[in-house]
């Protein structure tokens, strides 16, 4: 995949050639220090922007050049995202972000589809508290509930821990590590090594491109 | 179920800011109660003058002197030319003339002992009672033979008579009308204040006493006509026309220095002036709308600015462009359509309240709150529309970034 920007005046290729190859079930860490284009490359995984050329195969389906719905409907289905900053909706309720995403989907809201993934995450006591009410480490946990409430085919996680402590962040690792072990396919970019070592492959970035690997 | 869902989520943000939310609609709140407090006294106003010209009987024709003017009218005791003479050739000259009065009007002072009062004063035939539905409550109306007499004699309006006598009777006595001496012979049947003007607060006089003893005229201000029932009034209108226009020496192809008018064209006439008065009241009212609009508009930017990141989360799980459309577009709406909701019962309140201060009646219509209510509706839609597409447009790689 290729993907350029203009910044300033100046063509910048953030993703200069990007052959990846990510199979069902795998734990996968993408590192590389800032400007890597790590970036870049999750939010084409993520389906939130499109490569200037190339494809985007994701289960399947052939996804680089749908249109802005098309890709709404794939981020919501096929697509979990957990964020730096968890990104929950500060005015609703645990049970309300996570089941967040079904109601955009075809489907209809579900609530007890948003029940069973926070159960799966420990939070099945906290459902009615809104975000305020909860600590950095349970609003995580909420935002990979909410990842989680549509059956996602690949959960993408960016810097997952960089707003936890260490323990907090050991914790959310921990239960990463529990939903790999049931089968889920992960993503996880970080520029932290030791969130890297977490997982069983690892590819670097840098310069647009992947440089190294490690299994 | 998408739509509750979005419509839920709607509601919560506009009651997580209720000062906001509040302020926003605070401005179609005003603009839609000014125009149902607007249209509400224009729809009063008409109900009123067309009460009254309807009481008049649909069988009255008024000939005044002067061109045919515009709705303004005229004063009367500013042209000259309509005479007794014209009225004694309406009777000889015009079929199917149930009744004719010849009709001079001006203002006096009454008095009595100590007690006086302004009031307007008309002075007629004996058929001018008839012909004006005024009934006698006490004594009796004045006859042919007071009027060739010149006699100075009065029928008095209750309220008039109230004024001057209080509670005793007032037939028999004497009283000054410009220092005239005058006997009260009868009294009038209440027929209840108009608002514009006091049917029951005047006198009414012969009018040969009238026209030579209390205000020197030559000339009439009006010729009260009433027509048979079963008589077509515009064949009779055509009569009077053709007669005058004789007695006036009119030339073929001259306007006529005169006016007919009968009840019905009175009752177009005012309906279309009130009913461009109300037009125009509801127009200016209608201002303060379009500024409540643009007043909407205007947090709405600010909403989607300020939530740029939470657009750019629903977009990440999902949201196409025209769920954020949806949803936006919903808020505005609700804005201003309790805004409008409110503005509907302010603006009855305040119709309602000019009424018990100003006299004015109001008459809150239907279809007018259902206009206002649309219309309110409409502004958000119309007003939240830019917002909402800025927001549904938002690239969620962007919108995430947003601090």
């Amino acid at each position: 995949m290729v993907k350029t920007y203009e910044l300033g005046g100046s063509v910048i290729r953030a993703l200069d050639g990007v052959d990846l190859d990510v199979a069902e079930g795998e734990m996968l860490a993408i590192t590389g220090p800032s400007g890597s284009g790590k970036s870049t490359l999750m939010h084409m995984l993520g389906c939130l922007d499109r490569p200037d050329s190339g494809e985007y195969h994701l289960a399947g389906q052939e996804v680089a050049h749908l249109s802005d719905d098309e890709l709404a409907d794939i981020r919501n289905k096929r697509i979990g995202f957990v964020f730096q900053t968890f990104n929950l909706l500060a005015r609703a309720t645990a049970l309300e972000n996570v089941a967040l995403p079904s109601v955009y989907g075809d489907a209809g809201e579900s609530v007890e589809r948003a029940r069973s993934a926070l159960e799966t995450v420990g939070l099945a006591d906290r459902m009615g508290h809104e975000p305020n009410q909860l600590s950095g480490g349970q609003r995580q946990r909420v935002a990979v509930a909410r990842a989680l409430v549509m059956d996602p085919a690949i959960v993408l996680a960016d810097e997952p821990t960089g707003n936890l402590d260490s323990k907090t962040g050991t914790e959310i690792l921990a239960l990463f590590e529990q939903l790999h072990a049931a089968g889920r396919t992960l993503i996880i970019v970080t520029h932290d090594a030791d969130v890297a070592s977490y997982c069983s492959r690892e590819v670097r970035m840098l310069d647009g491109k992947i440089v190294s690997e490690r299994n | 179920m998408k739509w509750s869902a979005i419509s839920k989520m709607a509601l919560r943000s506009l009651m997580a800011n209720k000062l906001r939310s509040s302020l926003a609609a605070l401005g179609v709140l005003i603009g839609v109660g000014a125009v149902i407090a607007m249209l509400s006294l224009g729809a009063g106003a008409q109900k009123d003058i067309i009460g009254r010209v309807s009481s008049l009987g649909t069988n009255l024709l008024m000939v005044r002197p002067g061109l045919r003017r515009g709705p303004g009218g005229v004063n009367a005791n500013s042209f000259r030319n309509l005479t007794l003479d014209d009225a004694e050739a309406l009777v000889a000259g015009v079929e199917g003339l149930e009744a004719v009065s010849p009709v001079v009007s001006g203002r006096a002072q009454l008095k009595y002992f100590n007690k006086n009062t302004a009031i307007m004063v008309i002075g007629a035939a004996p058929t001018y009672f008839g012909i004006r539905n005024f009934e006698i409550e006490r004594g009796r109306a004045f006859s042919d033979l007071d009027v060739s007499g010149v006699a100075r004699v009065a029928v008095l309006g209750p309220a008039t008579v109230e004024d001057l006598f209080g509670a005793s009777d007032p037939l028999g006595e004497m009283i000054k009308l410009k220092g005239i001496n005058f006997r009260v012979i009868g009294v009038l049947k209440a027929k209840g204040d108009q608002g514009w003007f006091n049917p029951d607060d005047m006198a009414i006089i012969p009018y040969s006493t009238a026209m030579n003893r209390v205000y020197g005229l030559d000339h009439l201000g009006e010729i009260d006509v009433q027509a048979m029932d079963d008589v077509d009034v515009t064949s009779v209108q055509f009569g009077i026309t053709q007669v005058l226009r004789r007695e006036h020496h009119i030339r073929e192809g001259d306007d006529d220095d005169f006016t007919v008018r009968s009840q019905a064209e009175m009752l177009e006439m005012t309906s279309q002036i009130t009913g461009t008065f109300t037009l125009l009241l509801g127009g200016i009212a209608a201002i303060s709308l379009l500024v409540g609009g643009i007043g909407i508009m205007n947090i709405m930017y600010v909403t989607v600015t300020e939530r740029t990141r939470e657009i750019g989360i629903r977009k990440a799980i999902g949201a196409k462009r025209r769920d954020i459309l949806g949803q936006f577009l919903f808020e505005s709406v609700l804005l201003s359509g309790l805004g409008g909701l409110a503005g509907v019962l302010f603006g009855t309140g305040l119709a309602k309240l000019i009424t018990a201060l100003a006299g004015f009646t109001a008459v809150i219509l239907t279809s007018d709150v259902v206009l206002a209510l649309s219309v309110s509706a409409g502004i958000g839609v119309f007003f939240g529309y830019y917002p909402a597409r800025r927001a549904a447009a938002l690239h969620p790689i962007d919108a995430l970034r947003y601090e």
